[in-house]
């Protein structure tokens, strides 16, 4: 499909069409600039009357070279880019990216580590939920539940800044553990206890009581955007929006990683319990549901984990030549001196073998994917993303084609597209 | 995936109230009205923000931790007063923002070889991720929790040594180093 609108294109949209004559049809632009087209994005429709004849999508005005990016920064700098692809919930994109490093250079992270990435992990999926559940009413002219969507949110900002140091950019993972321990462990399991256990269950209700049956919305949702289980397969599609459509795939059964997997700290641990929500009329009502119920599965998750921390250090030992040394070691020993001189200094940096290696992750949108080749060196050759907006979004003009321009909205809503990703 | 790992689930029933919106609508005004009324009562948080600041909270109530978060640098002095910075340039190798600029110089001080003539961190590039305190083998940069700077221009924005020396002298009693 070309990229931009020429004289000539019309009338292959008039052959494809099945309203009304060529005459008729007329051409809006749906966006750059609209507080509905979440962040800067393009959409070009062809309305008959009110109806969508032609969608067509144009990417590329967040474009920022993320990717280049990725091969002239070293894998612990580039943790601080892919923090800004999706950026609805910042720590499953460090989660996949250092996943994908992990796996290249061999490292297997500490029980420690690997339970608070998998609870700050969930803690994304639920604060990215909350946008794309919340958003749906505010794209649809409800903004009370949009509002107490963001009340949650605010409190995972809290949380996630008291662990990382940052609210929203967190920079949080490197290569082999975190940038830093919990300052406090206590603290830490006082602060997501006491909102998994009494906030978000409160905030969520009301939500729910504001949305589920209200007969504005679900008439606004219901029937709308709604693609089928065999074409969810074919666009390949992951996350929310193909599960919404029946497809049962979820990475973090599939594929297990971190503590989904069974035997996570060599001692025989079980992987965390969870169920895979799934509806098949695949509308937008529909994954909103399975939005919802992907929240209390994830509250589930993270119960399980909260109360067994495992102590022992977080990252794993400097022996593998990965991970900065302590600061006693550094400024007590010569050979944590030369250490931390030969991670950071640019001739130096890691000794990754040669190869290629791809990592994906269950994000709150679908399937997160990063593909690294290796030549060896401090960077990475080439650090491709697998991003799951990105493709979610291409079967976007399929859905809203036969619809109303105000589905377009909510359509959009619950693709959940952030530009940033789309575009990198 | 094992058929017992997925729930399916059911849309909700819409009874024949719903059908009408009159019932839905009360519900959704009672919803807000609870809402109202907590934060009349002071259960919803409400940080008042100029007067009132997160540093002041407790942090499971939702404050600040002042020692993790990642705000402004600062330059740190040791005893004597000096800058502590030896001028080995790994904060502004470890920085993915390319932020940092140092011009190294002889030390006037007998105890080290080098210290920085000229250090400047440009506040509006730097991005906190944190990685040049991380990197800094000396204890001599790390990043504070004021986060409130403001400038009238953007060379007003790039910290030079001297400002960067203040940031510690105002920050150091409620961060020691």
């Amino acid at each position: 499909m070309a990229y931009t609108l020429t004289p000539a294109e019309p009338e292959q949209f008039d052959a494809q069409s099945t309203h009304g004559d060529s005459d008729n049809l007329w051409t809006l632009n749906f966006g750059p600039q609209h507080p509905a087209t979440h962040t800067t994005l393009r959409i070009v429709l062809e309305l008959d009357g009110e109806r969508i004849v032609k969608c067509l999508p144009h990417i590329g005005y967040l474009h920022s070279g993320f990717e280049k990016l990725g091969e002239n920064l070293n894998y612990n700098q580039y943790v601080t880019i892919v923090d800004r692809m999706d950026y609805s919930a910042p720590i499953y994109n460090e989660l996949a990216w250092h996943g994908a490093a992990e796996k290249l250079m061999g490292i297997e992270l500490t029980p420690r580590c690997k339970v608070l990435r998998t609870i700050a992990g969930e803690l994304g999926r639920i604060q990215s939920h909350l946008l794309c559940i919340a958003a749906a009413g505010l794209d649809l002219g409800a903004l009370t539940a949009f509002l107490y969507g963001f009340n949650e949110r605010e409190v995972i900002y809290d949380i996630v800044e008291y662990m990382s140091g940052q609210r929203f950019h967190t920079s949080w993972t490197r290569v082999g553990g975190l940038n830093m321990d919990l300052p406090d462990e206590e603290v830490f399991v006082r602060m997501v206890k006491r909102f998994i256990n009494e906030q978000l269950p409160r905030g969520i209700e009301d939500i729910e009581k504001l949305l589920n049956r209200n007969r504005i919305f679900v008439d606004r949702t219901k029937g709308i955007g709604i693609i089928s289980r065999e074409d969810a397969i074919a666009w390949s599609l992951s996350g929310p929006m193909a599960r919404a459509s029946g497809v049962a795939r979820d990475i973090r059964k599939d594929e297990p990683y971190l503590c989904f997997a069974d035997n996570w700290d060599n001692q025989g641990s079980p992987a965390v319990n969870f169920k895979v929500p799934i509806m098949t009329t695949g509308d937008v009502y529909a994954r909103y549901l399975v939005r919802l119920e992907e929240v209390r599965q994830s509250i589930h998750i993270i119960r399980q984990l909260i109360d067994n921390i495992p102590g022992g250090a977080v990252n794993v030992s400097p022996e593998g030549k990965a991970v900065l040394p302590p600061k006693s070691q550094v400024y007590g020993s010569i050979e944590g001196l030369i250490q931390h001189f030969e991670i950071i200094m640019t001739n130096r940096g890691f000794i990754p073998p040669r190869g290629e290696v791809y990592n994906c992750i269950e994000t709150a949108n679908g399937e997160l994917g990063y593909y690294i080749v290796s030549d060896g060196g401090n960077v990475p050759w080439r650090a491709r993303t697998r991003p799951c907006i990105y493709i979610n979004y291409q079967v976007f003009p399929k859905l809203v084609e036969g619809h109303m321009v105000s589905d377009v909205v909510a359509i959009l809503g619950s693709v959940n597209v952030i530009a940033a990703e789309l575009d990198r | 995936m094992k058929s017992t790992d997925v729930i399916e689930i059911a849309e909700p029933r819409m009874t024949l109230g719903d059908q009408f919106f009159l019932p839905q609508v009360l519900v959704g005004l009672g919803t807000t009205m609870k809402h109202m009324l907590r934060v009349w009562t002071g259960t919803d948080r409400v940080i008042q923000y100029p007067e009132e600041r997160r540093e002041d909270i407790p942090v499971v109530e939702g404050g600040m931790h002042r020692r993790s978060y990642r705000g402004v640098h600062r330059l740190n002095r040791d005893e004597e007063g000096r800058v502590k910075c030896v001028a080995c340039f790994m904060c502004a190798t470890a920085c993915p923002a390319h932020c940092i600029h140092i011009e190294a110089d002889e030390s006037p001080w007998e105890d080290r070889e080098k210290y920085p003539a000229k250090f400047d961190i440009d506040e509006l590039r730097c991005i906190y991720c944190g990685m040049c305190e991380e990197a800094c083998p000396v204890d001599a940069i790390e990043l504070t929790s004021l986060y409130d700077i403001v400038g009238l221009t953007r060379q007003e924005m790039v910290f030079d040594k001297s400002k960067l020396l203040r940031v510690y002298d105002e920050t150091q009693e409620v961060e020691p180093i």
